[in-house]
């Protein structure tokens, strides 16, 4: 079991959700891993990468280089951010200088709770009142990583909490990054549909690992008024997991 | 931006009979696909095994073509090479003028509605006659498909009843699938009588036998290809495959991909037309191997696995943009996952660039796609070319689509989040900001709600809780 690891914060939860971040160290650090968050660290570079700007892209990805120099593993409270420094890095470096650092590197990303399951295997005793939990495992989970099994395996680990997946549960959710800002009116419809589905499901609250989907769904619930409270995977679990001493 | 393609979205989204009918079609495609495959082992061996046929057949094209060329005229078939759609038109139209025919019978072909071949002959004065009984539907409603297996997909069993009532006044009255079909049948059935000329599409030629690869599940397409004497096959030249022994496998992945089905009702093997001896079969049979910009993408060698393509449409079937727009909102002859990486390279990005960005890159159509060409690698590729600077690129009309605004946004973010002080510098001012957060910002809040940036960012917090900076 590693000792050390770094943490990505992802600029999402470093600006409108803080707190899933925090809550993501605190799980580690209570499953007996020192956490280093680098200051260096930004954004993976993402929103450049999909809008077709590789080389505004790479500056940004070579930053994050930069950040986490040490052989250690480094743990993503995202699975897209995830996706972007494990899956694209190596190809958006592909061919130039920096290849051999980004495979490097890349090899050391792991997301959160594939983390959390396989390798530290964490127990987690749920404090929590039964609940009835929609998840929505992002595409990058499902997908490009293969990491929505650790998810819902973590938790599964609460024992009162019930997980439920809402009707179409692979499919993606509307966000999309630029997408949704690019293409409005699409993003929108699938982003409503998603949202009917989550409601019939009468979770009370609905868990993700992507912010960026939590933000798209939970707006998009908010709007309409009403329907389940939204938290990131790491804040749910931290709050039903950690007792108020 | 308010372009032609966002106006067909809007008004694609709005047609709630359109959508549903949509939706039901593609939810019933993909359990038929999924059920098609119940061994997932077999299902991804089977998959390696069609990239990898359909990977050798694009790397090879040049030699492979030669070869088919020379197999097929070795059988009596005529080949002839249209370097766009407008030459493949002209050499239709000087076999339909030779044959003296003024009609011809056409199975279903995508490339055919690629050369716009049905108004091409209109203004000739000749009448082309659809036999699949989608592109009759479509005909009658003169419409485009809206989807490359399945164009007509679009309408409802009352729809269709509607349009046979109109057209199709003398026949009894049909509501019920079955009437429908039947009445269908008895209408076609008088067409075939007596032409002179029919036309087919080809899912795979054979370079080494020389043999043209046709299915279909109507028989229409049998009939189109061996009753009238002259038999005219069109194809993209990216349908070769090298070896007859890999049509099997092939064919496996195209039914069951496309409908569910473990093979089709016909499998066509057409081998030249008829012989000494043989009782039917057409007198000629040509063959046009259409290039109209695939030798262009043929010449970039990551987009090029665009040709891998078989033409199954899982990829629109599980999309879910597709399901929502259906195809006559991309406006382009293949629509869906498949249409937005093809359609930008054979129009040219500047034409046809922004179905691009049609895409979460939700990665479902990669999932399915029987020769795992990497869709959402090659978005991102064609949304690069499109803003690319770069001198020299094969993809037509890339740095089309750079604007200088958007491209100086995205440099002066790059700059920001490459020095991570003048990073923190900025979060650090929206977190102080935070109550002064406008709560309009469209197009995002037209349906939702704005986050809310957090008054202290994670790197404050971090910082405030003590955890360590570095190793």
């Amino acid at each position: 079991m590693p000792h050390t690891v770094y943490f990505f914060g992802t600029c999402l939860i470093d600006t409108l959700f803080p707190r899933a971040g925090l809550a993501a160290m605190q799980l580690l650090r209570r499953a007996g891993v020192r956490v280093i968050f680098p200051q260096g660290q930004t954004c993976c570079g993402q929103p450049a990468y999909n809008s077709g700007y590789r080389d505004e892209a790479r500056a940004v990805a070579r930053a994050q280089l930069d950040a986490f120099p040490a052989d250690l593993p480094v743990v993503v409270p995202s699975a897209s951010c995830a996706g972007m420094l494990k899956v694209q890095y190596p190809l958006l470096f592909a061919d130039t200088a920096g290849a051999a650092r980004a495979e490097a590197f890349a090899a050391r990303v792991v997301e959160l709770a594939d983390f959390l399951v396989r390798v530290l295997d964490v127990r987690l005793t749920d404090l929590g009142p039964p609940i009835r939990v929609a998840v929505h495992n992002s595409c990058s989970a499902r997908r490009e990583l293969g990491v929505a099994d650790a998810t819902m395996d973590l938790l599964g680990r609460l024992a009162r909490v019930e997980l439920v997946e809402p009707e179409r549960a692979a499919e993606c959710c509307g966000f999309g990054g630029a997408f949704s800002v690019k293409q409005p009116e699409i993003a929108a419809a699938m982003a409503a549909d998603k949202a009917r589905a989550i409601l019939a499901t009468g979770a009370a609250v609905l868990v993700g690992q992507d912010c960026g989907c939590l933000m798209n769904l939970g707006g998009t619930l908010a709007r309409q008024g009403g329907g389940p409270l939204v938290r990131h995977l790491a804040e749910f679990i931290w709050e039903r997991t950690h007792r108020d001493d | 931006m308010t372009t032609e393609f966002r106006l067909a979205i809007g008004a694609a989204l709005g047609r709630d009979r359109v959508r549903a009918n949509i939706r039901r079609a593609m939810d019933g495609l993909v359990v038929k696909r999924r059920e098609a495959f119940p061994d997932p082992q077999e299902r991804e061996g089977l998959r390696d095994e069609g990239a990898a046929i359909r990977g050798e057949a694009v790397a090879r094209l040049p030699e492979l073509l030669e070869e088919l060329e020379r197999t097929c005229t070795g059988n009596g078939i005529q080949v002839h090479w249209a370097e766009t759609g407008a030459d493949a038109n002209r050499i239709v139209l000087g076999i339909l003028r030779a044959a003296g025919a003024n009609a011809i019978l056409k199975g279903k072909s995508m490339v055919s509605e690629e050369m716009g071949l049905n108004e091409f002959l209109q203004g000739q004065g000749i009448e082309a006659l659809e036999t699949d009984l989608g592109e009759i539907i479509i005909q009658l409603a003169h419409e485009a498909p809206s989807h490359i297996i399945a164009p007509a997909i679009h309408k409802d069993r009352a729809e269709v009843a509607a349009l046979f009532r109109e057209h199709f006044p003398d026949q009894p009255p049909a509501q019920q699938i079955e009437e429908l079909t039947a009445l269908a049948r008895t209408v076609m059935r008088e067409r075939f009588r007596g032409m002179t000329a029919g036309l087919s599409g080809v899912n795979f030629a054979v370079a080494e036998t020389g043999t043209l690869c046709l299915v279909e599940n109507e028989g229409n397409g049998r009939l189109c290809t061996t009753l009238p004497d002259v038999h005219i096959a069109v194809m993209g030249i990216e349908k070769v495959v090298a070896r007859l022994d890999q049509v099997p496998t092939l064919l496996t992945l195209l039914t069951r991909s496309a409908t569910g089905q473990p093979i089709t009702t016909y499998v066509n093997m057409i081998s030249g037309p008829r012989r000494a001896g043989e009782k039917d079969g057409p007198t000629a049979v040509h063959l046009i191997l259409l290039d109209n910009g695939r030798s262009r993408i043929h010449a970039d060698p990551e987009l090029s696995a665009t040709l891998r393509c078989i033409r199954c449409a899982a990829c629109m079937n599980h999309c879910p943009v597709y399901a929502r727009l259906g195809g006559h909102a991309y406006g382009t002859v293949y629509p869906g996952p498949i249409g937005s990486i093809l359609e930008p390279q054979l129009q040219g990005l500047a034409v046809r660039g922004e179905m691009a960005d049609a895409s979460s890159l939700c990665g479902a159509c990669a999932e399915v796609c029987p020769v795992r060409i990497p869709i959402p690698r090659l978005l991102n590729r064609l949304r690069y070319e499109a803003v690319s600077t770069r001198a020299a690129s094969p993809t037509l009309g890339h740095g089309s689509r750079r604007l200088a605004v958007q491209s100086g946004i995205w440099r002066l973010w790059s700059w920001t989040c490459a020095h991570p002080r003048a990073y923190r510098a900025l979060t650090g001012l929206l977190g102080r900001l935070h109550r002064w957060q406008p709560t309009r910002l469209p197009p995002w809040t037209d349906t939702r709600e704005a986050p809310r940036v957090a008054p202290a960012s994670l790197h404050r917090l971090a910082r405030a809780a003590g955890v360590a900076d570095r190793a």
